[in-house]
Parts: C-alpha cells; structure tokens; sequence
C-alpha cells in the first residue's frame, strides 16, 4: 500500500505497511536517520518530530495517519548551513552531549516556542518532560530555550 | 617471550609484579613505535596528524560517547600546530595499536592517586609498558586526558616542527627564523605557506625526538571553551551513529537472545515469524535468534514472533538469592583485597556507628540502544559501530565468524552515550554472524530497548559494612567491608583474558580516600559470579562513594558537629580541603533555608577530589531537588565548559541511579524491561547545577566519572538533613517519595 505526505518540503511515496510507525518509514523506508528509535513506547521523545506542526512521537504513530499530512524532521528544521533559531541556541549553549537525544529535545523546543513564544521554567519542564536525556543536557536545554525565545522576539 | 608474556597478562589485571618484572625490557619495546596506521593517505607525520591538499585531519582515536574527547584531543594537537580551530577536521582512525591506552592501567596501580612520591610515580610510568604489549585501545577509567596530554601535544610539536623543517628546505631560510600561524609556515617578511603545501616535503625530514612543547601561558586554544567539533552535527540531526549507516540494498536486523543471561538457546520455531510481511529472515545465533527484514520494526515484530525454548539461568533465579550471596561474602574471613590497613583496628571493640548499606544491580540505558552495521563480502568483513574498545570489538567479530582480524574493517562512530556498556562486544559479534549470514547484503542491527535493557552487563549488586569509633569529636577508628562480583572477572572471561589477583574495583572509591583516621581499614570481598557485570560509570567509587560517604555524614551527626566541617576536620590533602571549602562558599553552606536543606558528599575518584552539595525541599507533590553545586580539581583544565558539562552529566546520572534506579532478577530474568520500569532523571526533576572547576592538584586528570560518585550521597545526607530518615538502601524511592 502507498503512503503519500510531505516530509521536509518535499512530496514522498512509501510503499510499507500502514500499519508501520512513521520512526521506521523515515528512517528505514526513506533513509532519513536525524529521528533517533531509543524506546518504541512513547517514554523517551528520542523519536520526535512534527506532524502537521504538531511534535508528536513517531515510534507509536503509524504511516497511515501521515497520509496526505506534513511531516518535519530536525533535518528540515534547519541545515548545518541555514540553522534554525533553537538549532542556533543549542549550539551557542554547547548543549549536546552524546546527541542522540536532541532531535527529539529540538524537535519538542521547537513545538514549544511555537505555541509559547516565551515559556517560563515551569512551561518548559512540562513540555520537555516526556524527552528523556540520559547525558543530562536538562540545565543547558532551559537555558537554550530561553535564549531562542529571546531570539525569537526580537529582544 | 614467555615470560613477557606472563608480565604481560597478569599485569592487565593489575599486579606489582608486571611493574617490577615489566621495567627494563619494556622499556626497550615500548620506545620501538608501532607501524604508522596512517600512513599512505596523504603524508602523515605521525598517528596524530594527517595533512594534505585538502586540509589537515587530527586522529582522535578516543570514542566520542558524549564526553567532548574528539574536541579536546583535537585541541592538544592544534595548540602545538598552531591551527586556528575552524581549520581542523577530526577523524576517530583506524582501530590500531599505534592508539594504546596507557593511562588505563596508570590509574589501577595499587598507590593512592595523591601520593606522588617515587615509587608511586615510577610504579605510574612502568604500567604504561604492558599496556602498550596488550596494546588496549579503550576508552574509559577518565583516561583520555591524562593518557593524551602528553603524547598528542608531542605530536603536535613534532608536526610543526617537521613543517619548519620543510619550509626552511624550501626557502633556505634557518629554521629558527621562521614562525607559524593559523595553520602555516611564515617567514621574516611575512610571507604564508600553508601545511598543506608544504605537506609532502615535510614527511620527507627527520622528525625531532623531543620537540619542546609549549609553555601554558602561550596557550590560544587549550584552557579555553571552544565550541565542540560534533555539535552541529549533533544538533541538526547529521552526527552519524551506528545505525545511521545506509547502504544500497541494505537490510534491517534484531535479535531475541536468552533472557536466562549466557544460557543457551535448546530450540526455536520460526514459522509464526516468517509468515509476517516484511520478515526475510531468521538466522539462529549462539544464544538466540536473529531476524532480517524489510524495516527495523518488522525485524521486531518477527522477533516477537518467535517461539523459543530457552536453557534455564546458570545463576541464582531472584536477586533476594544473589543478596543472599552477597551478604555471605560480606560475612567471610577471606578478603579479597586489603588494600588500606592504617593503624590497629583489631583494638577497637566498641562501635558508635555499625551500618550496611545495599546496593541493586544497574543497567547502563544509554540513550541508543546497541547497534552495528555490518557487511561481509569476499571474505572481509566492514563494521560500523561504537564502541569504547574498537580492537576488542574487531578481534571478537573475526574470531566469531572465522577470518582473521586483519580481514576486519572497523569504523568506530559516535556513541549515543555508553557509560561503560559499549566496551563490551556481544553486538559487534552478534553483527558479524549475520553479516555473515547475508553475504553481500549490508545489514543494521539494531537491539530494541527491551533486550538492551534485559541483556545488560550491570553494575554489580553490593553490599557493604562500616563500623566506626568517635573519639573526641573525631573518627578514632574506621572498619570498612565491602563485598560485590568481580566486575574483572566478569569482563575478562567474556574477553578471554585470563584473570587472576585481587580485583581492585571492588574497594575503588573508599582506600584511596584523602581521611586521615588513624585506625583505617578497607577490605574488599569477592561474592559469588552471578549474571554478567560490567563497567558502570565511575565502577566502584559509585558505590563506596555512596557508603563511606554516608558513614562520615552520619558519624559528623552522631558527633553532634556540621557534616561539611566534619570532613574537612579529618581532611589534610590540599585539594580535596579546597573543593570542600569551595562548594561550601558556592551553595551558601550554613545559611538558614526554612523548609529546605542541603546534603554535602565528597569522593575522590580517578584522581578528581569531587564535592557536591544538593538542596531539597518538602512540597506537596513530594521531594523535589531544588539546587546543586560541584566543586572538581582536575589539575588542569584543559576545556572549562565542557568539562562542566561531565560534572554536571555525571551528576544527573548518579541522581537518576539513586533516586529510582533499580535492576532485579526474577527466575533468572530481569524485571525492567523499558524507561516507564527503569527511568532516568527528568527536565522538570533536575536542579539548576553549578559547577566550579579548579586547578591546583598539578597532574591532569580526566573528568567522564568524577561527578557520579558523590552525587547519591550528597542527596542521602540532604534527606537527612530535611526527614531525619537515613538512607542506607538504594534506590532512594524505596524511602522517600519524589516529585
């Protein structure tokens, strides 16, 4: 069966099962390696990106419900060479460590601001609170979401 | 040879024998260098450096786990370079021997990491030779720094130094006239050549021996914050991990292995599994079963699939079982290692504090599950995988499939954290027989989290026992048992290294402590072998930290005296004296906080004296950690940020192990099976962290461990401080509910 959506600004086809999380459709099916697989559950936020704007965990999301849809992962986000303005305040604040988290932390930053262009801390805790870091980034991740508000106001 | 040999072996595991034994001939070998691993792309002046018309290219044969080493690594060698920093590329090289290790088997020496007298110092140098015969490529032990600091800044000084040498042959200026900037020769008059020109000629001059390497206060690079070589990559979602590889026709594998730990698999039906869409393949492997399919989640799904009969565990079924054994151990009179015994302690027969403290098993729980990529054709094999020990991990994938290691190309990649786990090789291995399997197909192998988090090799279940005598406000006498599995053991029979002699993990993290109690004994007693243990980020000092720590904080209580005052009062060693002081200064020691209260814990680990203070407070969803602070020593600091960054990491990870961290075995199968049974720390459960570094302890130390040990405790003794429980059993949530 054929799922069509948009990912990344582009139309795509993918011929698997609709029944397949979108996780393994991207990753597998496309070769887009950026949404990280860390649980399969819904408890880590490793697989998240936007779906139709919304972050969503693409581990418990099947291929089905991007038919037709937007499908943004962190390498539609920004590039390398034309970052986004949470990618820019992650780097400022050197906040990755290992990484393999911070699609998904880059990914739910983004969805935040996006709704609440300045969230308080406790905002942010309960935004960010499904995305598990094991290096424990946690204190420059509140800092860098701070800074992109900032950023993102104009301040 | 024999002999060597023999010094060889047993000195892995660590004796004085290999030291004594080791000396004089190793000292003739361990200058014979090793073949160049690099040699052939583009005109490589030594291990550490290549340059060519594309640029130049810094070998940082460390695994980059989340630590920031390819960075500072990088740093060393582009400092002596004279690089500018956006001029550098690094590349994590070949598994080789040319990359030993030294500094691992440094920090094992049985001498106090603050005594710096002769014969500690000699006995610190001479490991460095059989490390080099054994030729161990790991990364671990906080041993990157102090292993590199040295020997890539040579490397650095005998690049430029060679460049010089090539300009001046070229130009027929002296040698002394000329300078380097940003990455190029210049001459008197100002005029440029870049390395890269000069790249071929200068592999032609005689490399110097001893380059002088430069004084500190010229340093542009090193000491300061740079931004991270892999931090774009790792923000845009381009870092390339092991299962990040694609190739053309590539397929997507996981495997369903023996949940009884090391037990065999008697028989499996795969006919459920191959008739699910998506499933190509079913490959037995020595202990379970792999899947080849379409996707990742199909290979999944048809591991699900299978029905497998699977051998019973080789150990006791329940960890009330393995406590049991454990606490037998703890009870014996056969120690496994007494490696402090200051004063008389058989005087003392009356005990204000007689205290154990107990210990769980842990998993690792990296953010990336194990994964390798892998493709066997015309008798080579090609792996792509992190890990902590490439030549391990290539020699054990060969070994498995029959070819010889040099058939074996491993491309080491950047690790979604490790912790310890990725020094083992079951994933590598397991890669290799289904790559095998599938000749000429590339395929990723990928654990789910499940069999991660049940097929771990984990921190050791422990228990320990502290008696103590007050006298006059102070420690008189100190007796300290600690029993736990042989994580040496352990590792070695999976490495097939032979292990022999007393394992010094077991007591790491209490003997070594800087107290200056008179009567002062530390005992380390082996407990039976059970499910396989491993390395745990900071091994040992993660659970002596916890009890000796623990004890002085109760003692400074039963002395009726300020815990933080307490230690410093039992403390002559300078450094840790002035972290002590330092974190008491950062986290306004001693000031009224209604409703709230701080714990302080210190241990010195891997060289690091490491204080750290918590503050929590009582709310109405629970406990809820409201700050913390850490002051390190790690002589000198080489990137202050980053190393920030470990401390602070390795905090958070000691806090996630204590507060709810837990493996538990039940007939011989572990319990935890994903983050909802065995979480880690939350954003909206982590304190701001501040950290201080400083530098007056004069050797440099690495930083990846330092910042666990203390982490567990100092939370302990702030929830004394705000209950008046104390917490002598981990995790902390059997006690305390937290928000």
């Amino acid at each position: 069966m054929t799922t069509r959506f948009t990912l990344n600004g582009q139309p795509v086809t993918l011929d698997l099962p609709p029944d397949t999380p979108l996780l393994w459709a991207i990753r597998d099916g496309l070769g887009l390696t950026g949404t990280k697989y860390g649980c399969g559950v819904a408890a880590c936020g490793a697989c998240t990106l936007h779906l139709d704007g919304q972050a969503i965990r693409s581990c418990q999301t099947p291929l089905a419900a991007a038919e037709g849809a937007t499908v943004t992962t962190i390498e539609g986000l920004g590039r390398p060479n034309a970052l986004h303005v949470v990618q820019s305040a992650w780097i400022d604040h050197q906040v990755a460590q290992c990484g393999y988290c911070q699609s998904g932390q880059i990914m739910q930053a983004a969805a935040l601001l996006s709704e609440t262009p300045n969230p308080t801390d406790a905002e942010i805790d309960t935004a960010m609170s499904g995305n598990l870091c094991r290096c424990g980034t946690y204190p420059r991740i509140r800092a860098a979401i701070h800074d992109a508000a900032r950023r993102l106001s104009g301040a | 040879m024999g002999k060597l040999r023999k010094i060889a072996r047993r000195s892995f595991l660590i004796g004085s024998a290999a030291i004594a034994g080791g000396v004089a001939f190793g000292t003739w070998r361990y200058l014979t260098p090793y073949p160049n691993p690099v040699a052939g792309k583009g005109a490589a002046l030594t291990p550490y450096v290549v340059v060519d018309g594309s640029g130049i290219t810094i070998i940082t044969p460390r695994a980059e786990m989340g630590q920031g080493i390819h960075s500072t690594l990088a740093a060393l060698v582009a400092e002596e370079m004279d690089l500018s920093w956006d001029q550098i590329r690094t590349h994590h090289g070949p598994p080789s021997k040319a990359y030993f290790n030294g500094a691992m088997l440094e920090e094992a020496v049985p001498f106090a990491p603050t005594d710096d007298g002769w014969l500690a110092t000699t006995a610190r140098h001479a490991t460095q030779i059989p490390a080099k015969f054994l030729a161990i490529q790991l990364t671990g032990g906080s041993t990157s720094i102090p292993d590199a600091y040295d020997k890539m800044r040579a490397a650095g000084a005998t690049a430029r130094a060679a460049l010089v040498q090539a300009a001046s042959l070229r130009l027929g200026l002296p040698a002394e006239n000329l300078t380097t900037a940003s990455g190029a020769v210049v001459t008197p008059d100002g005029q440029r050549i870049p390395y890269t020109d000069l790249a071929e000629a200068a592999a032609q001059v005689d490399l110097p021996r001893t380059p002088p390497l430069k004084p500190r206060s010229e340093w542009k690079l090193l000491g300061q914050s740079l931004p991270r070589t892999d931090m774009v990559g790792k923000c845009t979602g381009t870092a390339t991990f092991s299962g990040d590889i694609r190739l053309p026709g590539m397929k997507f594998a996981t495997i369903r292995m023996n949940p009884n730990l090391g037990a065999p698999m008697t028989g499996f039906d795969a006919t459920a599994a191959e008739a699910l869409p998506g499933v190509e393949r079913v490959i037995p492997l020595p202990g379970g079963v792999a899947v080849v399919a379409q996707t990742t989640w199909h290979a999944m799904q048809g591991a699900e699939a299978l029905k497998i009969d699977w051998a019973p565990a080789p150990y006791p079924g329940d960890s009330t079982e393995m406590r049991a054994g454990v606490m037998a151990a703890l009870a014996s009179d056969t120690p496994d290692s007494t490696p402090r015994d200051d004063g008389q302690i058989s005087d003392f027969t009356e005990f204000n504090l007689e205290s154990d403290y107990h210990f769980p098993h842990l998993a690792h729980a990296a953010m990336e599950p194990m994964q390798a990529t892998a493709l066997f054709a015309d008798g080579r094999l090609t792996l792509w995988t992190g890990t902590q020990a490439p030549g391990m991990a290539r020699d054990a994938a060969a070994r498995a499939i029959g070819i010889e290691a040099e058939a074996v190309t491993l491309h080491t990649q950047d690790m979604g954290g490790a912790f310890g786990r990725r020094a083992e090789v079951d994933c590598a291995t397991q890669a290799a027989l289904i790559a095998q399997a599938m000749e000429g197909t590339p395929i990723l192998l990928t654990w789910s989290r499940e069999e991660d988090m049940t097929h771990d090799m984990f921190r050791p279940m422990a228990a320990a026992r502290i008696r103590a005598t007050l006298r006059e406000g102070k420690v008189a006498a100190l007796d300290y048992k600690v029993a736990a599995p042989s994580i040496m053991q352990s590792f070695a029979e999976r490495a097939g290294f032979p292990a022999g002699g007393p394992d010094s993990t077991i007591t790491q993290g209490a003997w070594e402590q800087p107290y200056d109690i008179p009567h002062f004994r530390v005992q380390g007693y082996r407990a039976p072998k059970t499910v396989p243990v491993g390395f745990w980020r900071s091994v040992g000092a993660s659970i002596n930290g916890f009890a000796l720590d623990s004890a002085m904080d109760e003692l400074a209580h039963l002395a009726s005296r300020d815990p933080l005052e307490f230690r410093l009062s039992h403390m002559t060693h300078a450094p840790s004296r002035l972290v002590l002081e330092t974190v008491a200064k950062m986290s306004n020691w001693g000031s009224p906080r209604p409703g709230r209260a701080l714990g302080v814990a210190f241990c010195l680990s891997f060289g690091v004296p490491t204080a750290e203070v918590i503050e929590v407070a009582q709310t109405p969803e629970g406990i809820r950690l409201t700050g913390a602070w850490a002051a390190v020593d790690v002589g000198v600091a080489l990137d202050p940020r980053n190393i920030e960054a470990q401390v602070a990491g390795g905090m958070v990870y000691g806090l996630s192990a204590a507060m709810t961290g837990e493996i538990t075995f039940a007939q011989g199968q572990v319990q935890q099976r994903n983050f909802p049974d065995y979480d880690g720390l939350r954003i909206g459960q982590c304190p701001d962290i501040q950290v201080l570094v400083l530098q007056v302890g004069g050797r440099i130390r690495g930083i990846g461990e330092p910042g666990t040990p203390p982490a567990a405790p100092a939370l302990a003794n702030a929830l004394f401080a705000l209950t008046g429980t104390r917490a002598r059993d981990l995790p902390l949530s059997r006690q305390f509910r937290f928000a």
